[in-house]
């Protein structure tokens, strides 16, 4: 049945990742290499090895998560798994760096790391808090229904607006025809949209009594209410989704630019042994 | 145009009608496929014979099928015996290969020849038409079909111009106004074909559309509810005018102007012209047909009954049996046409002639005591004949097959106890056994094995149902034994059979349709009832409201508390879907537990976990909610259902892209779309329901059922779209085959073809079919397939969709898993 991510198999591996910190930090704990820890020891290039052995691995949950049909291990397992082995190298790869840090290629590839682990964090933040905030925001409706929903909103209103006086009607046609859901990335991430055609006829309805006619300014301005609601709950989930692949578009390239430091990393190790 | 038969000249004239001819060895009446096949054997053969056609073309009623219709040659095992073609294919091609066939063995075919009479004389029958012609003959072969006299309008103006009996190609008319009228299947189809380019209403006598196939009504209902056919229901035709017509509705009277009534009123039943003739009918019944000897004569000597009439309304068996009458004339002795077939069937049996074999089957096997030779071939063809040695097993529980067993030789064991298989019920020679897979649609009770060397048959599910409908025996017998098992099964296990004797004997099979109530909460009355198959929720009122206390799938039982507690009916019990219980009297069943105390306390132990689930459930209405809300999804009748969980769900798609990828680019779900709840979301993907309302009618039968329980459709598909209507949850979709794909990593790394998931290879393709040269193409739907949700039975770990999911968000859930989903999500 539903399982979160989280506590997937008991947490299977949460449990991993534990032990693979604990036994880390008890090796780098009763290692006493020549000198001040540092990844040229022997417990250094385990860790690094294993370190980059991590990180390749959940680099290949890209590709991973794109191919199909293939075995019978879950996606949840990879995703559960990417979660506390992504958490886990925090700790093995500042062992293996033995907090030696300089401005040198080495710890920019330490940061970087540190920089994708952090976007991850702030994903998974979002993949835990956003579902269940989407489906309250959309109260059992798609965005589809929604949308329709507006647009026949927008077609009475439309043909109320050929009922009133010009100004009204300019202000409804404003709301019709120019309002904007979405946009840019900062449009997708507002949600109190200032200059928004909808509400500012909704203020001018409600401000212009006795320009037109009662009942007709009163089914105007339950409609225009009823877009603006519409509007907000289209905007908030907008936001939302946004936000769930926002994060990617940072965790994603970070990724190829540690994988790329990566390689610089070892080639230079190698080179200047 | 055909030549004339060159003897017309020859005709003399007697007693005031014409007699054509020598006296004929046979005349043969109607040229459907059965009549075309026998005049073309009787030409081969060079025996004298006229074919006798009331129209002026052959072969009417398929000749009367809408343009391009296909035509199906089912059963495909069956050898085609004829000296005609026919293969399947649109109904031109046939009517054409048959044309021609007809022409190059200059079979003797009279068109509009109207046989109105066959009178019986000394020397055989004489055969007279509307036209006044006379025919004398020594047999007659009666091959017209159940199509019968087509009903005309018989109001004032009903033979106006406007009016018309059939439609050949609905395409030929635009932008008119034109009325159907009738409520079958043909007047269902015309409508909703002519609509596409024209404005139609349909005019349905009653409130309903009752007489139509589930396909047909479905279509029927989604086109008057989206306006594109507007009708006009208990209505009738007062007057046809030049321009329109004038219908009596409820409303009063009411005109409608059109340009065109398409009447399809249906045929009356030749069964008075039949029996005029001399042939006898076994009851009033007016579906009944007459019976006929295994050389298809009737009780009438010499004349000879064939196709839909005589039972068989497939083109195949109707054209094997037209060459097989002949050929008897002619005094050849030839075996049926699926004698072969039942040769090779019987071999697993040994070497014996299958007259034998079947005299046998009568004689062992009381289910199929009762059939008459021709109908037991034909179950016996379908069916599959296993020898199976001593503790081989048949089955096993938890199968999802859904074929009937009967034991023609040996013995067998029903293991009746999970843990302990040594626990067997013995049935013998006779019996019967899987008759519950065929009833509830449910996976194996129990796991069945040979407990000698033995020998069964083992029939398709559509061929028993079939059965079941139309032979009583069959039904009564089936019915008093699996009432007996499904007691012994799910409610008594233990109890020997001897005691339940009057408990089976006072039981009632009674149905519900989806929303009934078995019972209500108040009520007086101690019956149980044990669900055979279907769903029920359990429900009470609560401060003025309902509660749904829990959900009750088939195989369990109902209404103990009443019994144990001696008091009104404690809550009301709503039937999910259509279900099927067994009502057991009150009395019959105390009786059953004074005498057996294991059975007393385990029903009194039920009874007590209940009194405490009720209580919890009655505490936490938001849980009785959810499993309302699952009921009235119609996920009662599922058996394997998508639920996603909203609070996991990062709408990444996943699961759809997962979906297209594994199915050629087509995803069957569609995640976003379908109705939430509390968190619970039901998508628009396959349920693999218990009684699939797609398999109902699939004409070449490609629906199947996986042993896991997928529903599937296999490549015989002839993409005629049957399933996708009759598919309330909108599941089936029409598609072309699907494209090559190109790598993941060529995408990946160069941008070659689509993106995983993506269905722009499907999209293209289908755009310039419609598009091509810029004209509107003949939409080929031979071309196209259906295609849903196989569960990916075929793909190494199961469902894609889930195995895809990264957050846990999708489940496949079956409906045994209600009650947990229910007090999880709240």
């Amino acid at each position: 049945m539903h399982e979160s991510l989280l506590i997937y198999r008991n947490m299977r591996y949460l449990k991993i990742s534990l032990v693979l910190v604990l036994v880390t930090g008890l090796l780098y704990a009763f290692h006493s290499p020549v000198g001040s820890p540092n990844g040229g020891t022997w417990l250094g290039y385990t860790l690094g090895t294993l370190a980059a052995g991590i990180m390749v691995w959940l680099s290949w949950f890209g590709i991973r998560k794109r191919s199909f049909g293939g075995p019978a291990m879950r996606m949840e397992d990879w995703a559960s798994a990417h979660v506390y082995l992504g958490l886990a190298l925090v700790v093995v790869s500042t062992f293996h760096s033995g907090f030696q840090f300089g401005i040198n290629i080495h710890t920019l590839l330490y940061f970087l790391m540190m920089f994708v682990v952090l976007s991850g964090v702030v994903g998974l933040y979002f993949y835990i808090r956003f579902p269940k905030m989407l489906a309250e925001n959309r109260a059992g409706l798609t965005t589809d229904i929604m949308l329709t929903q507006i647009s026949e909103l927008d077609r009475e209103l439309s043909d109320f607006a050929l009922t009133v006086d010009d100004e009204t009607a300019k202000a409804v046609y404003e709301a019709v025809h120019n309002t904007k859901i979405g946009g840019n990335l900062i449009n997708q991430l507002t949600l109190y949209v200032a200059d928004c055609p909808t509400m500012a006829a909704r203020m001018f309805v409600e401000q212009s009594d006795g320009v037109c006619d009662e009942s007709t300014r009163r089914k105007l301005l339950t409609r225009l209410t009823k877009k603006e609601g519409l509007l907000s709950r289209i905007r908030k989930d907008v936001k939302l989704r946004c936000l769930l692949q926002l994060w990617l578009y940072i965790h994603v390239p970070f990724t190829f630019a540690t994988l790329a430091a990566l390689v610089a990393h070892i080639v230079v190790v190698f080179y200047y042994w | 145009m055909r030549s004339q038969p060159t003897f017309r000249q020859t005709a003399k004239k007697g007693l005031g009608v014409l007699f054509l001819g020598e006296r004929l060895k046979v005349a043969i009446v109607g040229s459907g496929p059965a009549g075309l096949s026998a005049a073309a054997h009787a030409a081969h053969l060079g025996m004298s014979h006229a074919l006798l056609e009331r129209a002026d073309h052959a072969s009417d009623t398929i000749y009367k099928y809408q343009k391009g219709k296909f035509v199906m040659a089912t059963p495909d095992i069956l050898p085609l015996r004829s000296d005609l073609s026919f293969m399947a294919g649109r109904r031109e091609e046939v009517l054409d290969a048959w044309d021609q066939g007809l022409d190059s063995c200059r079979a003797n075919v009279h068109y509009n020849s109207d046989v109105t009479k066959i009178d019986r004389t000394s020397e055989g029958f004489q055969l007279h038409t509307a036209g006044g012609e006379a025919f004398e003959a020594e047999n007659v072969i009666l091959s017209i079909g159940l199509q019968g006299n087509i009903n005309k309008m018989r109001c004032e103006g009903g033979d106006l111009p406007l009016v018309q009996y059939q439609l050949d190609d609905p395409e030929e008319y635009e932008n008119e106004t034109i009325v159907v009228i009738g409520a079958g299947d043909a007047a269902i189809e015309n409508a909703v074909a002519l609509s596409a380019q024209n404005t139609v209403f349909i005019i349905n006598r009653r409130a309903e559309f009752a007489r139509a196939k589930q396909g047909n009504l479905s279509l029927i209902l989604s086109a008057i509810d989206k306006g594109a056919v507007q009708c006009y229901y208990e209505s009738n035709p007062l007057k046809v005018e030049p321009d329109g017509i004038v219908l009596d509705t409820p409303d009063g009277e009411v005109t409608v102007k059109c340009n065109r009534i398409i009447a399809r009123m249906g045929a009356s039943p030749p069964r008075r012209f039949v029996e005029a003739c001399g042939v006898e009918f076994p009851s009033e019944d007016p579906k009944v047909l007459p019976e006929v000897s295994p050389t298809y004569e009737s009780n009438v000597p010499g004349l000879y009954i064939v196709g839909a009439l005589a039972g068989y309304p497939l083109i195949k068996q109707a054209m094997n049996q037209g060459y097989e009458v002949v050929a008897y004339l002619n005094g050849d002795d030839i075996p049926p046409a699926d004698e072969p077939l039942l040769i090779e069937k019987f071999q697993a049996i040994g070497d014996v002639a299958v007259s034998d074999v079947l005299t046998s089957i009568r004689e062992t096997i009381p289910v199929f005591s009762e059939l008459n030779t021709l109908l037991l071939r034909e179950v016996m063809l379908e069916s599959e004949v296993h020898a199976v040695r001593q503790g081989e097993d048949i089955f096993q529980r938890n199968d999802y097959s859904s074929t009937f067993y009967t034991i023609f030789a040996g013995h067998v064991g029903i293991q009746i106890n999970e843990d302990d298989p040594s626990q067997v019920v013995e049935l013998k020679e006779g019996a019967f056994f899987g008759e519950m897979g065929l009833i509830s649609g449910r996976r194996r009770t129990a796991t069945v094995v040979a407990l000698t060397d033995c020998v069964v048959f083992e029939t398709p599910r559509r061929t028993m149902l079939k059965l079941i409908q139309s032979v009583e025996s069959v039904k009564r017998i089936l019915d008093k034994t699996s009432i007996l098992r499904q007691i012994q099964t799910h409610l008594t296990p233990g109890v020997p059979a001897e005691d339940l004797e009057d408990l089976v004997d006072s039981a009632e099979i009674q149905n519900f349709k989806a929303g009934d109530a078995i019972f209500s909460q108040g009520d007086t009355g101690n019956h149980m009832h044990l669900i055979r198959s279907g769903s029920c929720t359990v429900s009470t009122r609560v401060g003025g409201r309902e509660v749904v206390l829990s959900y009750v799938p088939a195989g369990n039982y109902i209404g103990e508390m009443a019994l144990l507690s001696n008091m009104p009916r404690s809550a009301t019990v709503k039937a999910a879907n259509n279900t099927e219980t067994i009502c057991l009297s009150g009395e019959d069943f105390s009786a059953v537990m004074a005498k057996n105390n294991i059975l007393r306390n385990s029903i009194e132990a039920k009874f007590r976990a209940r009194l405490r689930q009720n209580e919890q459930m009655a505490a936490r209405p938001e849980a009785g909610n959810i499993i309302q809300f699952l009921v009235e999804q119609g996920v009662g009748e599922a058996t394997d259902v998508l639920l996603i969980d909203e609070t996991l769900c990062v709408h990444c798609d996943n699961c759809e892209k997962a979906c297209a990828e594994t199915h050629g680019g087509l995803s069957r779900l569609d995640r976003e779309a379908g109705p939430s709840f509390a968190s619970i979301h039901v998508p628009t993907s396959c349920r693999h329901c218990q009684h699939p309302h797609c398999m109902a009618d699939c004409p070449p039968d490609a629906i199947h059922r996986a042993p896991d329980g997928e529903v599937f459709i296999d490549d015989s598909c002839i993409g005629c779209g049957n399933c996708e209507n009759n598919c309330p949850y909108g599941v089936i979709q029409l598609a072309s085959p699907p494209k090559e794909k190109s790598s993941l990593l060529s995408w990946l790394l160069f941008g070659k073809g689509s993106a995983p998931g993506e269905e722009a290879s499907y999209e293209a393709g289908l755009l310039a079919e419609r598009t091509k040269n810029g004209e509107k193409q003949e939409k080929d739907l031979s071309s196209k397939k259906a295609v849903k949700c196989d569960m990916c039975k075929d793909v190494e770990g199961g469902a894609s969709c889930v195995n895809a999911c990264p957050t846990g968000a999708a489940a496949r859930v079956s409906p045994e898993k209600f009650m947990d989903i229910a007090m999880l999500n709240q």
